[in-house]
């Protein structure tokens, strides 16, 4: 029981530390960035060095954590950026089904970068070893990286509502995210809070990648793939825009996939997803607006 | 002694006049009413006062210097401000937090911003409103909400748009008080768009008549009140004048 309770939070971290990223931006631009997975995956192979083969040299993951955690971070936030100034910047008046699409593309350019130097082939590689060793808690035996997981999650989370509530870019950020346009009207440097929202959700997707890497030990270029899809509809259940609703979403999809995993009848198993799916197509026909609707204003003046 | 001015104000939609050549001077301290039939074009001459809209003739000038086409937090920051039809607050965001953004767009550090929002708060007698979401207020508190979010900053210069739609009359009894203290106490110019004529004409030191995007008549409510073009503009709609909670209470 407690396992099924561990492993449902630290698989809803992932999806709701996702999810948030990609609400981030979403609240402040409109923008469904379908580049985040790649984002998550980038981040990953940035620590290796490239190379075709299976064992991948991890040249940066040797060094001790506290080193290598803001690094990943730094280079997701960096990346994210980057995406903003170089793309999603010139695409700030179209309409969001451009912008999405613009997304795709710039995903696609993403992992075919990483498909050059280091091909499709999954690379095993060793990130923080030391955090699969297990610990013994209420009885249960969890490996010390799912408690990790859980606890920075549980960290990040309280930080960024702290710097969401505290700050006065995270009070920008908030009016934007509510009517940008009103905010923009009001004075909010828009420039600075979009940056903000990128830099953010990249290192969100930084902190996935390290979550995710040493987790499964591999590095895929399809990691990110899997991750944000699970995101993206965390998002859409949480009511897109919506950053409780993001993370409550993610974390009740990570609970919904676990519990079915266990109690689904063996046959059943296999089709897990499917079971998940559907429960997403229930809720959504329950109320289509999301858990927690965002006030996305779309009046103009 | 400064002014904020329309001069000559003209803007076209797509061939439609929705103006025609309007001046309209605001002065500091002072209150001015716009009034006029649904589609006279009263948000219209509001929106191009503060950047919103810009005139296809004519121009807008803050003492006697012209203001260009700057943009509207630009003209916020000269202290011209705003509020608009139904509020628009950010109704997921507390009332103290919808009064700091505005502070921190003008340029206050957060923490300027909040001395400012809770001293505004308390002028107004709404402080207990702080922490509560802007989306749960009723009605005649967003609009005070609203009107205390275009006051940061301390503007010399706030238009009104439609404040006292769907009050009862005590509320805009209420409402007509407040932006008499505006004017008279903070020496804020106001221009107020109201439906509620009667309010207006209990309120206003000087009233501008539009119709069909022209102005028809202007002067002191007393003049207004007589004068036969407004009657016939109104025409039909005659109890509108009838002072209902426009008196001043304050």
């Amino acid at each position: 029981m407690l396992q099924i309770i561990f492993d449902s939070l630290s698989l809803g971290s992932l999806y709701a530390l996702g999810a948030l990223g990609i609400a981030l931006i979403f609240g402040v631009m409109r923008l469904v960035n379908f580049a985040h997975g790649d984002v998550i995956a980038f981040c990953i192979f940035a620590l290796l060095w490239p190379s075709t083969d299976a064992m991948a040299i991890v040249f940066a993951g040797q060094l001790p954590w506290y080193l290598l955690v803001p690094l990943v971070l730094i280079v997701g936030a960096g990346l994210s950026v980057l995406c903003e100034i170089t793309v999603f910047r010139h695409f700030r008046r179209a309409n969001p089904a451009t912008m999405m699409i613009a997304s795709f593309a710039l995903g696609f350019v993403i992992r075919y970068f990483l498909l050059m130097l280091f091909t499709s082939r999954p690379k095993s590689i060793s990130l923080l070893p030391m955090l699969s060793q297990p610990v013994e808690i209420f009885g249960a035996r969890l490996p010390l990286l799912q408690l990790i997981t859980i606890v920075a999650t549980v960290f990040i989370l309280i930080g960024l509502s702290l710097f969401l509530r505290r700050t006065r870019f995270g009070l920008e950020m908030r009016a934007a995210a509510e009517n940008f346009s009103m905010a923009r009207m009001l004075g909010v440097r828009a420039n600075r809070v979009i940056m903000g929202a990128f830099a953010l959700s990249g290192a969100l997707a930084g902190a996935i990648a390290l979550i995710f890497g040493s987790q499964t030990g591999t590095a895929d270029i399809q990691m990110g793939a899997s991750i944000m899809l699970m995101a993206f509809i965390a998002t859409v259940i949480g009511g897109l825009g919506s950053l409780a609703g993001a993370v409550l979403a993610g974390f009740l999809l990570g609970a919904a996939s676990v519990v079915m995993q266990v109690m689904l009848p063996v046959d059943a198993r296999p089709f897990r997803d499917a079971f998940v799916y559907g429960a997403v197509i229930l809720v959504l026909l329950l109320r289509p607006q999301g858990l927690i609707a965002a006030r996305g204003t779309k009046e103009r003046v | 002694m400064g002014q904020l001015s329309a001069e000559n104000i003209s803007v076209a939609f797509a061939g439609l006049k929705a103006l025609s050549s309007v001046s309209l001077d605001i002065r500091p301290g002072q209150i001015s009413g716009l009034i006029g039939p649904n589609g006279a074009g009263k948000t219209t001459l509001v929106n191009v006062l503060t950047g919103f809209q810009a005139p296809t003739e004519g121009s807008v000038t803050l003492d006697g210097a012209s203001l260009g086409r700057l943009k509207p937090h630009q003209l916020r920051r000269r202290g011209i401000a705003r509020t608009f039809q139904g509020g628009r607050l950010f109704r997921d965001l507390p009332v103290i937090d919808n009064l700091e953004v505005t502070g921190v767009g003008l340029g206050m550090s957060r923490r300027a911003a909040v001395a400012e929002a809770e001293g505004m708060l308390d002028w107004m007698g709404i402080a207990p409103l702080a922490e509560r979401l802007a989306g749960t207020l009723p009605y005649t508190d967003e609009r005070r909400v609203a009107i205390g979010r275009a006051l940061m900053g301390r503007p010399a210069y706030i238009l009104l748009d439609e404040p006292a739609a769907g009050m009862s009359a005590p509320e805009a009894a209420d409402l007509s008080a407040l932006v008499h203290r505006i004017a008279k106490t903070l020496g804020t110019g106001v221009l107020i768009i109201e439906h509620n004529v009667g309010l207006v004409l209990g309120l206003c030191d000087h009233i501008v008549v539009l119709d069909s995007g022209a102005v028809i008549e202007e002067g002191a409510p007393a003049a207004i009140r007589q004068s036969e073009k407004v009657r016939h503009a109104y025409m039909g709609t005659a109890a509108d004048m009838a002072p209902t909670g426009g008196e001043v209470r304050a």
